[in-house]
């Protein structure tokens, strides 16, 4: 009796470990699952289905009286007929009009601006030119060479019809259409053509908006850190500072951004879209877990340091930023590293203050409209057409690839500075 | 003359850094006078007199540089309406705003009026920056001026300054107070504005939820109305779900970590679930509309049953796995603060470790564990883009899980990024739906937190 009744204690032991162990790997699969989903749709956004032409173009076009570049002529020229009519020379049969709108339909809708920046930044010399250039396909043909639109559909509800992909192969044969590294994806901004919109708008956007957090909340976490450990008098005003540091650290986002659009926007009147909101909004949800951080580090010093520093005669200021605050800092950064990490993967309060407009322009001030990096991801993976998709997967494995080396930067710092007293 | 921000900063930074020399080097002159010794060390002399002409001065720039602007608008403004008394506010408003589109620059027009406003609205803009730069950079300088005169060796310049120094780091400290209460005034007056327009027991015992208000006064359409009985309840719903998922796998995860694993698991597996921590909830959103969604739409529809695409449990789901290291990571702390001296006493008697961790730990751990629990839920509750991303917009009043419910962060976000005016009963609603956001979560918040300190007291 005695050995059955350990028989099922014993299996009861083992039971747990097995529910544990489940629930673990559970939690690893989903990790798994998610950046290998994630990672398999975004992978083919590296690429970018290309066209080669050969363009000729006469200069002298573009030159005012005096013989200087002239923007304005530059900006008025057809270039998409000029493109077109490039075009239109591999395929000569095309000559019905409805045919030739579906012609031009599998190369990208910008491809006359792109060629024009181009021209523009080769700064030819006076008299005409042959080139080849390599412009942008349309998405959709981007799609189909990737293998991401199935053609087994009926032709009428697919995006891309049989015509377009007779042509899109034949240049594919002809070796003038091909996929190549998608160097858009890194210089651009934002844009509505999948096959010109890049993640650099808002990488800048959310560079800027971290400067600004880590501005406004730093200096201001160490400050309220020393405060609350060394110089606060305990009582009613130190424990209500104490109780709403820590409230605030688990008020959720999206009221930090009720509080931006309220307070920053409609009463201070700053700039709706602006990294300046963005950081001060940011900065104010990070500052308690800063502070708690640098409290943590702060008291993790021996008091013996501290008293020894006053026994010398030092003051209480001194003591504690000449002798803990150099000691803590590694503590406080890690803290600071851990906070901008959660800061820069934060979406919805930048939604309230307007951080989620559609802006193609690369953000140069604090001022100036801008988006972040998550906003941008929500955007993308809101749009209808498919090389959003990826181009959001891929936006995404940046984000978390950078994301995770913070981490492991704040992991290595704790590590490398911890010290035994 | 232009005087940008930057430059008046950097003036006003130089100058005050001058002031530091200036009064170090000074008052070792003066005590040579006397032949004396200072009281402090020279640099503290030196720190007095850049508090002095930095700190004001910079408050001043900053008082100019937000509210100068608004005041302009507002002289422009009350002159546009004085101009063309019979014009409304908005449309008030709207020449103001081309009115500095043309002055920045941004857009041209034609309309004589309005260039004539853009350069009135131009020249005010220079004014203010020069004055602005003006003022700031004659306060410095008087202020540096005055304390270095006042200095003198007998005066005790380090008491002063770590005085001053204490109460910026005391100010630093009171911004959390500061936040607290903007955010309660900000959203409480918001949402008594909302009350004017709306009665308040519809709001908090309505049924009904459709804030769809007539774009056109004119128009034949359904008042908006606004019972947030049917948000809460698929608030409630998503996060039960994100529970079910969250709060065995996290138990039972910490219980194998801090009670089976060798340490050499522990630090694999704690990292790695901290990396599922770490990941944006807007990669979760992704996740949960992308693919979680129609896998769970598949697998209902293999069983014959009807899932939406925008179903609750697919929202549910993805927000338990993300809630899975939040909760594993609190109770794994709070199991571990269980003394040794308890398990040794279990363990004594006889017990297996099973029995041990069900009869001994757990009930020993189980305040923190409910504190921890509460935090997650609180956590859920408030979570944003996942259900933006993957729940639906419609406000039905179902508990099924495979339907489509929305949350309280949906509405608001759904009811503020459209382009809405700042006085719209459907955006002021959001603010409603903001303070009953805030105060739920408080009270979990408050309620989690003193649970959790009381068990740390306990074992102290």
């Amino acid at each position: 009796m005695i050995r059955k009744s350990i028989q099922s204690r014993r299996a009861r032991e083992t039971r747990l470990k097995i529910y544990g162990i489940t629930s673990i790997c559970f939690a690893l699969i989903m990790l798994a699952t998610l950046l290998i989903s994630i990672g398999l749709n975004g992978y083919s956004a590296l690429q970018q289905a290309y066209f080669k032409l050969d363009i000729s173009v006469n200069t002298e076009k573009f030159v005012d009286d005096s013989g200087a570049p002239d923007n304005n002529k530059m900006n008025l020229f057809n270039w998409d007929g000029l493109v077109q009519s490039a075009l239109r020379e591999f395929f000569p049969e095309v000559k019905d009009r409805d045919e030739k709108k579906e012609l031009f339909a599998i190369i990208s809708a910008n491809a006359g601006y792109d060629l024009k920046e181009i021209i523009k930044k080769k700064a030819l010399g006076s008299g005409s030119h042959t080139l080849s250039v390599w412009l942008h396909l349309s998405d959709d043909a981007d799609q189909y060479l990737k293998g991401r639109l199935s053609i087994d559909i009926p032709e009428e509800d697919r995006r891309i019809n049989n015509k377009q992909i007779a042509w899109v192969n034949s240049l594919v044969e002809r070796d003038i259409a091909k996929l190549k590294f998608n160097k858009t994806f890194f210089t651009s901004a934002d844009s509505r053509e999948p096959e010109s919109a890049g993640i650099l708008g808002s990488v800048i956007g959310s560079a800027l908006t971290l400067f600004v957090t880590i501005m406004f909340a730093l200096p201001l976490a160490v400050m309220a850190a020393i405060y609350l450990e060394y110089f606060a008098k305990p009582g009613k005003i130190t424990d209500f500072i104490e109780v709403n540091v820590n409230n605030l650290a688990a008020v959720p986002s999206i009221v930090f951004g009720l509080l931006g659009l309220s307070v920053f926007l409609s009463t201070f009147g700053l700039p709706r879209s602006a990294p300046l909101v963005g950081g001060l909004v940011l900065g104010l949800m990070t500052l308690p877990t800063i502070i708690i951080a640098s409290r943590a580090s702060i008291r993790s010093i021996p008091p013996s340091i501290r008293e020894a520093a006053l026994g010398l005669g030092a003051s209480k200021m001194q003591a504690a930023l000449h002798h803990v605050l150099p000691l803590a800092t590694p503590g406080i950064l890690t803290g600071t590293i851990i906070g901008m990490a959660q800061a820069l993967g934060e979406t919805a309060p930048l939604l309230m203050i307007g951080m989620v407009a559609f802006i193609i322009d690369i953000p140069t001030t604090f001022t100036s409209s801008a988006t972040a990096m998550p906003v941008q991801i929500y955007m993308w993976s809101d749009s209808a057409e498919r090389a959003f998709y990826e181009r959001s997967s891929l936006a995404i494995l940046f984000l978390v690839a950078f994301l995770i080396s913070m981490n492991l930067l704040a992991v290595v710092l704790r590590k490398k500075f911890e010290k035994k007293w | 003359m232009t005087l940008p921000l930057s430059f008046v900063f950097f003036v006003l930074l130089g100058l005050s850094v001058y002031f530091y020399y200036h009064a170090k080097s000074g008052i070792v002159r003066k005590a040579a006078l006397l032949s004396d010794r200072t009281k402090a060390l020279p640099s503290h002399y030196g720190q007095q007199s850049f508090l002095w002409a930095f700190i004001p001065s910079f408050l001043i720039l900053l008082v100019l540089t937000i509210g100068g602007p608004n005041y302009i608008d507002q002289i422009f403004y009350n002159k546009i309406q004085e101009l063309n008394p019979t014009f409304n506010e908005s449309f008030v408003s709207l020449i103001l705003a081309k009115v500095i589109n043309v002055s920045n620059g941004k857009i041209s027009t034609g309309e004589e009026n309005i260039i004539m406003l853009a350069k009135d609205y131009k020249i005010a803009f220079e004014q203010l920056h020069f004055y602005r730069g003006l003022v700031v950079i004659l306060c410095a300088a008087l202020l540096g001026m005055i304390i270095s005169y006042r200095q003198k060796p007998g005066s005790n310049a380090r008491e002063q300054v770590e005085k001053f120094i204490v109460n910026i780091f005391f100010a630093s400290a009171v911004i959390a107070i500061f936040t607290t209460v903007a955010i309660i005034l900000s959203l409480f007056f918001e949402a008594l504005r909302f009350f004017n327009l709306y009665n308040f027991f519809d709001f908090i015992f309505g049924l009904h939820w459709a804030p769809n208000v007539a774009i056109r006064t004119d128009q034949v359409a359904a008042e908006g109305s606004f019972g947030m009985i049917p948000v809460l309840l698929g608030t409630l719903l998503i996060s039960f779900i994100a529970m079910c998922v969250a709060i065995p796998i996290g138990l039972f995860s910490a219980i194998y970590l801090a009670e089976f694993a060798t340490p050499k698991i522990r630090d694999f597996v704690k990292p790695t679930l901290e990396i599922l921590a770490g990941i944006p909830t807007v990669v979760y959103g992704y996740f949960a509309a992308l693919t979680a969604a129609p896998f769970f739409r598949e697998i209902g529809f293999s069983l014959g049953l009807d899932v939406s695409s925008e179903s609750a449990i697919a929202a549910g789901a993805v927000m338990g796995i993300m809630i899975i290291p939040f909760i594993s990571s609190l109770s794994d702390d709070v199991i571990r603060a269980v003394p040794q001296s308890l398990r040794d006493g279990s363990m004594g008697l006889g017990a297996t470790k099973a029995e041990t961790i069900y009869l001994v730990i757990l009930p020993a751990a189980i305040p923190g564990l409910v504190g921890a629990v509460l935090l997650a839920v609180s956590r859920a509750i408030g979570e944003t883009m996942i259900v933006v991303m993957a729940a639906g917009l419609s406000a039905n009043l179902t508990v099924n899980p495979l339907e489509s419910v929305t949350t309280v962060t949906v509405q608001i976000v759904s009811l503020l990024t459209g382009d809405t005016e700042f006085d719209d009963i459907k955006t002021l609603s959001a603010f409603g739906l903001g303070l009953a956001l805030f105060f739920f979560t408080l009270l979990l918040n408050i309620f989690a937190l003193s649970i959790s300190r009381r068990l740390a007291e306990r074992y102290d």
